[in-house]
Parts: structure tokens; C-alpha cells; sequence
């Protein structure tokens, strides 16, 4: 092909690389981002020194297995709330769990595409912004009074399970969606089932993402005050829930409670109970993070 | 450009006849009954009609290739046959399909029995995320395989001409092997089906010219046991592999000939503008 038939003219006029200036936007912009983490990473920052300097003090084991006095406030702790608060974390994990998977298995893997799923799916979505004094209201008539568990924790572990539920199927779908087509393109080539090929290939592929969202959505659900209030968490407890059917305290509960009173005491207990309630939070991350790596190093791909 | 063209086509056509005519006499019977049959065959995406009226035989034991440009139809034919287009949204087909005598779309026919007897391999090889044995032996095993899995495995692998290479690392996860050990995987994958098809999707497209040649020296193997359906936009692969050879062209199936016939004589012009370069 000679130059005279090329259609472009060659001249390298035709560019103009303003190479410095594009160096120096893309350094203003990674400087944006740096101060943009900055602020939310010294936000949290002061939050948490600010806390710690207020109930640091107070942190011990006998903090975390003693009930609360009214005789003397210094001396109280929060057995009966953190007991309460792991009652809800593994009531709700049974209850959301299975529910929020299975829904987002047949909506990813089993339903038609139809109109009608469409309006189902972004329903979901919209579930997902309810706010969650809304849940704790439906949990309140349908668990408590229309199921008649009353006011106990299996019926705040149910109303949490609602409110997480639509964001643990949307984040479930998501990790189903991410599985390579191909994956389910070779296992219905041998003759597979929609259920085997689920079951064996698409669920393990996807479970670390899965198990990662759940727990993150369940991180949430443990630090809401609102719905359990509305259910009839109660603030003051000197026992601990030896069945789903008792009555329960909760650490966010316990936190808003102290955090109304006056005297200078209440303000220590409530900065020793909102770091045990970041522990909490912190651990359940963590368990997050754990199942996400060992599942990364057991996965073939 | 057309003062360009000319030699290149002029070589090519020569090189495509000496492909053909390099390639060991086969015998090949054209009255046997196919194993495949389509009859005014028309697969539609929404309005969209992809192949058109496509009436074509797969004789059996015989490697067909489908040949044509991108966007031909023929991946979507391929597809049609053991219905794999099923978990496509809006695909419409009409016109019959038959598998020895059994018609694919009939309201009666299990799609997941069919795909049993029909077996797969894709344009990109795509092995379980699991280990070289799971591979092989998943899709017997969600079958019901009651013989001796380990033996199965064995053969398949053998069959495809792996064995050798991945025999002490059975229990390695797939995704460890080259691309070409990956499609070998696949159709050890395939062949342990024990299918009485085998449809390949252009199996060699991402592909070395190394891994391409084994495979296609496995693919003349095949078909001793096998009949084979080869999609493929490599002329010279339909010439070097195949024994019957059909060129579709905007859905429509222009010709189908013996594969020695249609790259030296084709009868039809748009079939002698393809394979001479023309376009494509």
C-alpha cells in the first residue's frame, strides 16, 4: 500500500499531547482522593478517641460479664445487652441466611425473565432503602403480636432478618451474576441439571462473595436501635435470654439508654458500651475477612 | 486494495486444494442416514431470523465443518442442535430438527437427556474451576455413571490425548494447564459422556498453532467413534479436518459438499468469493 493511498494524513501535527498539563490533572485528582480518604479515615479517628478517652477506663472482663447496678453506675456492666446482641446475631444469621440465598438463587438462576420479576427485582432494591424503624413496626404486629412470640428476642431476631434480607439478596444475585456464563454453559453441556449445575458449580464459585456480603449486612443489622425498641428490647435487664422466647436487652439499645442520662458517669458507661459494641462490629468483620481469604486459598481459580 | 487481493486469493485457492488433496483418500458413504437432520431450519433472536431455512444432513462418523464469516449463523446452528440456545432470552426456532429420528424441540424431548447424548466444546476452553479429575467426572457422576469413575476418567483423557501429561496431577486444579491442555480437558470432558455427537464451537480459535495442530490430529481421531460437527472461520481447518464441508452466509446455508469439492469445484459463486478471499 503506497502513501498515496493511505486515508490518514500522517503529519504529527494532527496531535497535541499537552502532556504536562494532563500529568498535573491526574495529580490534582490523586490528591483529591487522598484528602477525600483522609477526612473519612480522621473522622472515625476522632470518633473513636473521643470515645475511648470517655470509657477506656471502664473496659475490663468485669465490664463485659457483670449486669448493671442502679446502686452504683460505675460498677455496672453489659452482660445482659451483649448477651442479647449475640442472641440477635446468630437468630438473625439462621433466619436471614438460608432465606436471603435460596430467594436470590431462583431469582438469578431460576426465574424467567418476565415483566413480573422485573417489578419483583427493583421492589427488592426498594426494600432495601425502607427505613429500619419501618421493620421493627411490621415485626412488632406480625412477630409479636400475630405470632405471639411477644417480646422476645426471637421475634427482634425476625424483624432484623426482614430488614437485612433485601440487601442480603441483592448482594447474593450480584455474586451468582459474577460467575462466569461459560461455568453453566459447560456444566449443562454434559448433561447437567439447572439444580446440579447450581448446587456443584455456580454456588461454591460464588460463596465467598456471598458469605462476605452476609456478613456484611448482618454487621449492620447488629448496630440498630430502632427496630428493637419498637419490638420491646427492653434497656434495663439483669438476665440473659436462655431461649429465643425470652425478653432481651441489646447493646445499641443499652447505648441510647445510658446515653440520655445526665450524670457524668452514664457518659463513661456509654463510651465503654459503644466500644464494645465496635468490638462486636470489628469481629464480625473479621470473620468476614477469614472465610473470604480461606475460601480464596481453597478455590481453583 | 482489488490489484492487492488478487495474488493473495490466487495462493490461497491453491493452498486450500493442496490441503484437500494432501489429506489421505477417505472413503466416505453419502447414502448412510444422517445422524442429524434439519429440515427448513430458522432460529430468530426477537425479529431478528439468525439462520434461515436451513435444511442440512450430519451423516455419521464423519467430521462436517461449517464454515462462513462472523455473524454467519453458524454458531447459533451448532447451538440450535443440542439446545444450547435454550438459556438464550427470545430465541425462537422453528422448521425441525432431528437426532436420529427424534425431534429436538418436540414438546416431549428432556433438552438435559439430549445434551447427554450430544456433547460440547466451546470456542474457549472452559474447565471447571476444580480439580483435572472433577472435570472429567462430574458430568458422569450427575448422570448416574455406575461403572468404575477412575477408569472412565482414564480413558477419556487418554482419548483426548492428555493422559500423559496430567496423569500425576489428577488432583491439580484445572485452571493450571495451558490453554491447549484446557480444550484437551474439555473434550476428555465431552468424550466421557460417551456421546454419539460431538459439537465444536471454532475449539481452536484461542489456540497456539501447536495446541491447534493436536487437537486437530485428536479431531481426525474422533471421528472413528464419533460424529463431528465443527464450527469454524478457519478455511484451512475445514480443509485440513473435515470431511463434509457446508458454507452458510447470512444465516442461509449456500452449499454443502464434500469437503474436497467444494474447496477445488464449488457450484456456487458466493462459495468461490469466500474461499477465495473475496471476503469474509
Amino acid at each position: 500500500m503506497s502513501q498515496a493511498d493511505s486515508a490518514i494524513d500522517w503529519q504529527p501535527v494532527q496531535f497535541r499531547p499537552r502532556l504536562a498539563a494532563r500529568r498535573v490533572l491526574g495529580g490534582l485528582f490523586g490528591l483529591a482522593c487522598r484528602l477525600a480518604a483522609l477526612a473519612a479515615g480522621l473522622v472515625l479517628g476522632c470518633l473513636l478517641w473521643h470515645v475511648w478517652r470517655q470509657g477506656g477506663h471502664l473496659l475490663s472482663l468485669r465490664f463485659l460479664t457483670s449486669f448493671e447496678s442502679t446502686l452504683d453506675p460505675l460498677a455496672s456492666g453489659v452482660k445482659s445487652p451483649l448477651w442479647g446482641t449475640v442472641w440477635l446475631i446468630g437468630l438473625t444469621t439462621i433466619l436471614a441466611v438460608p432465606v436471603g440465598i435460596a430467594a436470590a438463587v431462583y431469582l438469578e438462576e431460576f426465574a424467567p425473565r418476565s415483566r413480573l420479576m422485573q417489578l419483583l427485582h427493583l421492589n427488592i432494591a426498594n426494600l432495601a432503602g425502607v427505613p429500619s424503624v419501618v421493620y421493627g413496626l411490621l415485626g412488632l404486629t406480625v412477630f409479636v403480636r400475630w405470632c405471639a412470640l411477644g417480646r422476645s428476642v426471637l421475634a427482634g431476631a425476625a424483624a432484623l432478618a426482614l430488614l437485612i434480607l433485601p440487601v442480603a439478596i441483592i448482594t447474593t444475585r450480584e455474586a451468582l451474576a459474577a460467575v462466569p456464563q461459560s461455568i453453566r454453559q459447560a456444566a449443562y453441556s454434559v448433561g447437567a441439571t439447572r439444580w446440579q449445575t447450581v448446587r456443584d458449580h455456580v454456588l461454591p464459585a460464588a460463596l465467598p462473595a456471598i458469605m462476605t456480603g452476609m456478613i456484611l449486612a448482618l454487621s449492620r443489622a447488629v448496630g440498630e436501635a430502632a427496630p428493637l425498641i419498637v419490638v420491646g428490647a427492653v434497656a434495663y435487664s439483669r438476665t440473659v435470654p436462655t431461649s429465643p422466647l425470652d425478653g432481651f436487652s441489646a447493646l445499641p439499645i443499652k447505648i441510647f439508654n445510658w446515653s440520655e442520662l445526665a450524670s457524668p458517669e452514664f457518659v463513661q458507661l456509654t463510651g465503654a458500651a459503644i466500644l464494645v459494641l465496635l468490638g462486636v462490629l470489628l469481629g464480625t468483620s473479621a470473620l468476614a475477612v477469614g472465610i473470604r481469604a480461606w475460601y480464596q486459598r481453597r478455590r481453583l481459580w | 486494495m482489488v490489484t492487492v487481493s488478487r495474488p493473495v486469493a490466487a495462493t490461497q485457492t491453491l493452498n486450500l486444494a493442496s490441503l484437500v488433496s494432501a489429506r489421505p483418500e477417505t472413503i466416505i458413504d453419502q447414502n448412510s442416514s444422517p445422524v442429524i437432520r434439519t429440515e427448513d431450519l430458522t432460529i430468530r433472536y426477537g425479529s431478528f431470523a439468525a439462520v434461515r431455512n436451513v435444511t442440512l444432513d450430519i451423516l455419521p462418523k464423519q467430521v462436517t465443518a461449517i464454515i462462513g464469516p462472523s455473524g454467519c449463523g453458524k454458531s447459533t446452528f451448532l447451538r440450535a442442535i443440542n439446545r444450547m440456545n435454550d438459556f438464550v432470552d427470545g430465541v425462537n426456532v422453528s422448521g425441525r430438527l432431528m437426532f436420529l429420528g427424534q425431534d429436538v424441540y418436540a414438546p416431549g424431548t428432556d433438552p438435559v437427556a439430549l445434551r447427554r447424548r450430544i456433547g460440547m466444546v466451546f470456542q474457549k476452553p472452559n474447565p471447571f474451576p476444580k480439580s483435572i479429575f472433577k472435570n472429567v467426572a462430574w458430568g458422569p457422576q450427575v448422570n448416574g455413571y455406575s461403572g468404575n469413575l477412575a477408569e472412565l476418567v482414564e480413558e477419556s483423557l487418554r482419548k483426548a490425548g492428555l493422559w500423559d501429561e496430567v496423569k500425576d496431577k489428577l488432583d491439580h486444579s484445572a485452571l493450571t494447564l495451558s490453554g491447549g491442555q484446557q480444550q484437551r480437558l474439555c473434550i476428555a470432558r465431552a468424550i466421557a459422556m460417551q456421546p454419539e455427537v460431538l459439537l465444536m464451537d471454532e475449539p481452536c480459535s484461542s489456540l497456539d498453532p501447536i495446541a491447534t495442530a493436536r487437537v486437530e490430529d485428536l479431531i481426525d481421531e474422533l471421528k472413528s467413534q464419533y460424529t463431528v460437527v465443527l464450527v469454524t472461520h478457519n478455511m484451512q481447518q475445514a480443509a485440513r479436518v473435515s470431511d463434509r464441508t457446508a458454507f452458510m452466509l447470512m444465516g442461509q446455508l449456500v452449499e454443502v459438499d464434500l469437503t474436497s469439492r467444494l474447496f477445488t469445484t464449488p457450484h456456487d459463486p458466493r462459495t468461490q468469493d469466500y474461499i477465495t478471499g473475496r471476503f469474509g
